[in-house]
């Protein structure tokens, strides 16, 4: 387990339990009252940090190295997988997996940004900062979804798309904006998911779908807090004042009617229950897919252009304010 | 066509709102560092003479050069950026916004006219401005856009945006970023209604709004020379720690890798535009003079 600052006094706790129980393995003596009370003190002081968090704090979390990511998810969610790859023009990128999974029974197609486990999967993944070979391929398996009438399922959790010489050349903005277009027509059930970071375009290249919904510990920004640090502090010092400012939590989210829910986490969020999010990740997919499907795919489509359609707050004629929320 | 019914509530008709250059007044290409007498610079249409280089203009001086007599209707002019997330950094978003309306004299980085580059060759014009906090992207933008569109398709009028910016607007977090989504999808409906879309981009566009309603154009054309890009050249090359070759992200490099369809030269733009929409227009019309020189170069090769 690793221990962020702020989750330190779990650590000792943690540490003091371990010793109890081992103790308890290794002599006769009942150390069942110990560990009762020490699990009290422990589900209290997640609760002391876990439901206080400010922004930057959210943000560490949605970064935490034990945060389960796409794969993990897929692995825990579905009866059947199968990973598909390639975008068919140039290659297979790695940092966005997608492929068709079967859960509950039913089959979906599974798409998200893929970060890695350990430092070599990192390297690999190219930190979940995909090329436009990544969303390219995510469109094709999305438009075979619509072929089969499959719902599709996004998650997103990217830094931000590559930032590189050959991302540009391959043209990484018109894999995304063509994304978003072509997932605003797409004639099949769009559910996304924030489950870590979703930073700018590499996240809204992934982000059109009937539901949008964050998890509760993850974040959904223009920008995120350090590049905005430094490009309007000009210095790499002002993240927490910069998250903060972009009111960029699930919370904030849902208040600005910007996405459709929350995914609760579990008391100390997904990194300390990985298993139990999966669980809950899972029963909010088969939930929220039963309920868009009962409607028409004409409805959807429609309702969709409405809901974007109305994204965004401005003054209109100055003196009379414009809510555009649903 | 019928498609000049005049005239609804709240639409300005600005007819020649050039301003007067009085004589003697200079200024300096930011690229060969020439001085130019300001009134002939804007003769040659903000190109310097010496070296070609298109200089950043606004909104207003695309719609004189290219709207028929200089004649359009200024459209959707009445919508202001809202400060919702009460955005601090250095300095407050309500200041900012203020500064730039005083600096600039527009209410926010887009303007919207609708008028003819031909008689009878409507067309709706959205142009952005650099000058209004880099031409960032926030809600007033994206809804301008999106009220644009709407515009062309009741009236079946083909669109043009002119992209002139920085990406989206920091100072709107998230609602700046639904903006990307909210403009990629308004075009889904014109292009569903068949409408030609025409993205011409200039120097700069890049970030939210290249990967938006930018490349998303039936034609995805550009004045020379301008960068464009997803990442802007900075935050690449921290990212890479490498000089960028020579011409990276400029129009002749997004031609040459399969993203623009053709750059044309400012003094080109109006008479390519009207050659361009010509194709959809089915009513027999004499040849225009830029496709004749055309078929003559092609013929001549
Ligand atoms: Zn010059």
């Amino acid at each position: 387990m690793v221990f962020l600052e702020f989750e330190k006094p779990l650590e000792s706790l943690y540490e003091q339990l371990d010793k109890i129980i081992e103790v308890g393995k290794e002599g006769d003596i009942n150390v069942d009252p110990m560990v009762k009370k020490l699990e009290r003190k422990i589900k209290k002081t997640q609760k002391d940090i876990y439901q206080n968090l400010n922004g930057w704090q959210r943000v560490q979390l949605s970064r935490h190295p034990n945060r389960p990511h796409t794969l993990y998810y897929i692995n825990e969610i579905c009866d059947e997988f199968i990973e598909l790859h390639g975008d068919r023009y140039f290659s297979d990128d790695k940092a966005i997996v997608g492929g068709l999974g079967k859960i509950d029974g039913q089959t979906f197609v599974l798409i998200g940004h893929e970060k890695g486990t350990n430092t070599k999967l990192r390297q690999y993944r190219n930190f979940g900062m995909a090329n436009p070979e990544g969303y390219r391929k995510s469109l094709r398996l999305m438009k075979m979804a619509e072929k089969f009438g499959f719902p599709v399922i996004c998650m997103i959790d990217t830094m931000g798309a590559n930032p590189g010489i050959e991302a540009e050349e391959r043209g990484q903005a018109e894999a995304i904006a063509r994304n978003m277009f072509e997932m605003a027509k797409l004639k099949t059930q769009t559910m996304c998911y924030i489950i870590g970071e979703g930073a700018s375009g590499g996240a809204i290249g992934l982000g059109i779908g009937d539901r949008v919904f964050m998890f509760e510990n993850t974040w959904y920004s223009v920008i995120s807090p350090e590049s905005c640090s430094q490009i309007l502090w000009r210095s790499w010092d002002f993240k927490e004042q910069a998250a903060e400012a972009l009111k960029l939590t699930s919370d904030h989210m849902a208040s600005f009617g910007l996405i459709d829910g929350i995914v609760k986490e579990p008391l100390g969020g997904a990194h300390s229950f990985p298993k139990e999010t999966a669980a809950i990740f899972k029963a909010h997919i088969l939930e929220e897919s039963a309920k868009l499907k009962e409607k028409e795919i004409s409805v959807l489509l429609n309702e969709r252009i409405e809901k974007y359609s109305a994204m965004g707050e401005y003054l209109l004629n100055p003196k009379e304010a414009v809510s555009a929320k649903k | 066509m019928g498609w000049f019914k005049r005239l609804k509530e709240g639409i300005q008709t600005a007819t020649s709102n050039k301003k007067e250059i009085p004589d003697g007044i200079w200024s300096k290409c930011p690229s060969c560092k020439e001085a130019t007498l300001t009134r002939d610079l804007r003769d040659n249409l903000f190109v310097c003479p010496h070296c070609d280089h298109h200089l950043r203009i606004g909104s207003y001086e695309y719609f004189e050069i290219l709207f028929e007599d200089s004649k359009y209707e200024i459209h959707f002019d009445d919508y202001e950026a809202k400060d919702m997330l009460e955005f601090e950094d250095l300095k407050k978003y309500k200041d900012r916004l203020k500064d730039a309306k005083e600096k600039t004299k527009l209410k926010d980085a887009i303007s919207v006219a609708v008028g003819e580059i031909a008689p009878g060759q409507p067309l709706v014009i959205a142009a952005m401005d650099f000058s209004f906090i880099g031409g960032s992207m926030g809600s007033v933008v994206g809804e301008k856009i999106s009220k644009a569109i709407d515009y062309s398709l009741v009236n079946k009028i083909p669109l043009m945006i002119i992209a002139k910016s920085g990406g989206a607007r920091m100072m709107e977090s998230a609602f700046s970023l639904m903006q990307m989504a909210k403009t990629s999808v308004k075009l889904g409906l014109l292009a569903d209604a068949k409408i030609p879309y025409i993205s011409l981009m200039t120097d700069p566009t890049t970030g939210g709004v290249t990967a938006s309603f930018a490349m998303l154009g039936d034609f995805n054309i550009a004045e020379p020379k301008a960068l464009i890009g997803f990442a802007g050249p900075r935050v690449i090359m921290e990212t890479i720690k490498k000089e960028l070759p020579e011409g990276f992200q400029s129009a002749e490099f997004l031609l040459e890798q399969g993203f623009l369809d053709f750059i044309v030269h400012r003094k080109d733009l109006k008479l390519k535009l009207q050659t361009l929409l010509d194709f959809f227009q089915n009513k027999p019309k004499s040849k225009s003079p830029v496709l004749d020189t055309e078929v003559v170069k092609a013929e001549g090769k």
